[in-house]
């Protein structure tokens, strides 16, 4: 037989069940607030995700009397790195890094050279972007937030240098390292993901020219004074393309 | 007792045949334009003739147009309530209401250009104000706002006193958006075309003419299905307003040359410009087509045309030089070879770093250009039918107050 309690809610009852209630409330929010209380009671820090430093300005330095012309492995290098595969049309393709041949209008001297994105430290394309897409690191790299990009391409019109590329079609076998994607615009990053990564930090193109055996491209902190890249700069009068515009280019140029 | 000027207004009555065709026309040109976007955002920029020389291409010429011409729309409500031309009265609201569509209608094309259309909400909510272009999208959103809010104060009768300030603000707010419409070309340190100040007050100049040739257009149309719009007083001042613009378009047009010229790291974009390959679009589309034959129809006293011809022709071809002065900004500022290495040249690039870049634009952008124009109409109309913004008849009545 069932029996069906039919009394009126005990007042004592309910209010037992209520303290029940927020006890376990509290306990609950407890265990949720624990991993991240826990650390800071203990004295125990964890270990941030490594951050680019404004104690670094990592750049190039082309030697364009070792570069050679005919000879594009830096950009194989680059392309091959980050997955670019060209369709064959270069005014649509990516152009991350391109081979120029330059001649002195006036004493006739002929040149070759790599030119890519020269990672100015006041930046057109970072001033223009409205969205706060492009943008410079720390560390003086100018890259492009995938996420954020709109496609509007003012950074490609600003430019320079020509350095940036839209992307006209789907792209495919991308690398994880160096996301790309149709309708967004990409430019050379200096392989940040080297930058990073510590320990192999010379960029693809540099890596490439030294593969070669003709060593133009060479990387490193502009900032320290003790740094290869800054005693060579102050050895030899290194020249920053459109130095007009002063933009204070991370990329420099010896012999141009 | 006071007496105060009252005008009736009502909602746009179809009925004429000719209104079915323009409502079909544009239907149809929004299709077009819609199914283009679509597959442009689909297929990628690769269908259409841009590359990663000329990136702003012919959309950006239309979006452009509309943009600079919902500005200039704004006039008829300008000299209503800010200049107090009375007889500008009964097509403010019109003008208003023009305004805003032109806008909607470049806006469109402008987002829909975009190469990821699909975030615009990050354009919406992540600014960088050290662009101008993010400035802009301000001025453009600001400019839908007031112009809503000059509407309503026209339309109520008891913020009817508010018009005045509210058409100040709407008058202060274009200026500044053209001027910032300018400016996204003007500050391009990189490109010789366009580092200019002065396309700036080109582009007011140029938004005054585009903006007046679009508004009279409207007009005579809106006249024929309903004969309550023009008069000789209107038809009058438009026409020497159209004049002054056209003037003023011109001079700065020239001012702008001439300081080019007189500038040698200049010499190359104007040689480009003025005798290169756009030279037919600078001369014939924009000095003979958008100015000297417009001047020529609207002032030369042999020709026997009525106010109404003459305001018809000289603002169609207003708008097509109009739009040729846009093509050589945008797509002639591209299609010159950028000075990378000053005092050298450049013997061999894959990217053809040397050479002038062609451009040639795809059906595509033209069915986008037209439909976000065919949009500003449409949208135009159907506003018209639903709010009472046309005047009932010319008649000013004296009303009492009391």
């Amino acid at each position: 037989m069932i029996k069906m309690n039919l009394e009126p809610p005990n007042p004592t009852n309910s209010l037992a069940a209520r303290r029940r209630f927020l006890q376990r409330l509290g306990l609950l929010s407890v265990a949720v607030a624990a991993p991240a209380l826990l650390p800071a009671l203990s004295g125990a820090t964890i270990t941030p995700v490594k951050g680019a430093s404004n104690k670094h300005r990592w750049g190039l330095l082309i030697d364009t009397s070792k570069c050679v012309s005919g000879c594009d492995a830096c950009v194989r290098g680059c392309h091959e790195e980050h997955g670019i595969n060209g369709t064959g049309n270069d005014h649509t393709d990516a152009q991350w890094i391109r081979k120029i041949d330059l001649q002195d209008d006036l004493t006739a001297k002929q040149s070759s050279l790599p030119m890519m994105c020269q990672h100015c430290d006041s930046a057109p394309c970072v001033d223009v972007c409205p969205t706060g897409a492009s943008f410079k690191r720390a560390d003086g790299v100018v890259l492009v937030n995938k996420h954020t990009c709109i496609g509007c391409r003012y950074c490609v019109m600003a430019c320079p240098y020509k350095a940036r590329s839209f992307i006209h079609e789907p792209v495919s076998n991308q690398k994880s390292w160096a996301p790309r994607g149709q309708g967004t615009v990409e430019s050379c990053t200096l392989c940040v993901h080297r930058i990073d990564a510590e320990g192999e930090q010379q960029p693809a193109c540099a890596v490439a020219c030294t593969d070669e055996a003709h060593s133009a491209i060479l990387f490193g902190d502009l900032s320290d004074p003790q740094s290869d890249i800054a005693k060579a700069m102050n050895k030899r009068h290194a020249q920053e393309v459109r130095s007009d515009l002063e933009l204070n280019t991370g990329v420099r140029y010896l012999n141009l | 007792m006071t007496m105060i000027d009252h005008l009736r207004y009502a909602t746009l009555k179809p009925g004429r045949l000719s209104y079915g065709v323009v409502l079909l026309v544009c239907i149809a040109a929004v299709v077009l334009g819609g199914y283009s976007a679509l597959t442009m955002e689909h297929a990628g920029h690769i269908i259409t003739g841009m590359n990663n020389h000329v990136v702003w291409g012919l959309p950006h010429v239309f979006a452009v147009s509309l943009i600079v011409a919902a500005s200039g729309a704004l006039n008829g409500a300008s000299l209503a309530s800010v200049f107090g031309l009375s007889y500008y009265k009964p097509i403010a609201r019109l003008s208003v209401a023009l305004a805003m569509s032109l806008l909607v209608g470049g806006l469109l094309v402008l987002v829909l250009d975009l190469g990821r259309p699909d975030r615009l909400i990050v354009a919406m909510t992540t600014y960088n104000f050290r662009s101008i272009f993010a400035w802009n999208i301000f001025l453009y959103t600001g400019f839908l706002f007031i112009g809503a809010c000059y509407l309503w104060m026209m339309m109520e009768r008891r913020f009817n006193h508010h018009i005045k300030a509210m058409g100040r603000v709407a008058f202060a707010w274009r200026i500044v958006l053209t001027t910032g419409t300018g400016s996204i070309f003007g500050f391009l340190v990189g490109r010789n075309a366009l580092d200019s100040a002065l396309l700036a007050p080109l582009f007011v100049a140029l938004s005054l003419v585009m903006g007046t040739a679009a508004l009279t257009l409207v007009l005579v149309m809106l006249d024929r299905w309903q004969a309550t719009l023009l008069n000789d007083q209107l038809l009058g001042s438009l026409r020497r307003l159209f004049v002054w613009f056209l003037i003023a378009l011109v001079y700065f047009s020239i001012v702008h040359h001439v300081t080019n010229l007189y500038a040698t790291e200049h010499h190359s974009v104007e040689r480009y410009t003025l005798m290169g390959q756009l030279s037919g679009m600078f001369w014939i589309g924009h000095i003979f087509v958008g100015v000297v034959l417009p001047l020529g129809v609207l002032l030369l006293p042999t020709m026997r045309l009525s106010n109404t011809g003459r305001l018809v022709i000289s603002a169609s071809l207003a708008l097509l030089g109009g739009l040729a002065l846009l093509y050589v900004v945008i797509i002639g500022s591209q299609s010159t070879p950028q000075m990378l290495f000053p005092g050298k040249t450049i013997l061999a690039s894959r990217f053809g770093d040397a050479g002038f870049p062609t451009y040639h634009p795809s059906v595509w952008e033209w069915g986008l250009g037209i439909g976000g124009l065919a949009l500003a109409v449409l949208s135009c109309l159907l506003v018209l039918r639903v709010l009472p913004l046309l005047p009932e008849s010319q008649r000013i009545e004296n009303v009492s107050s009391e």
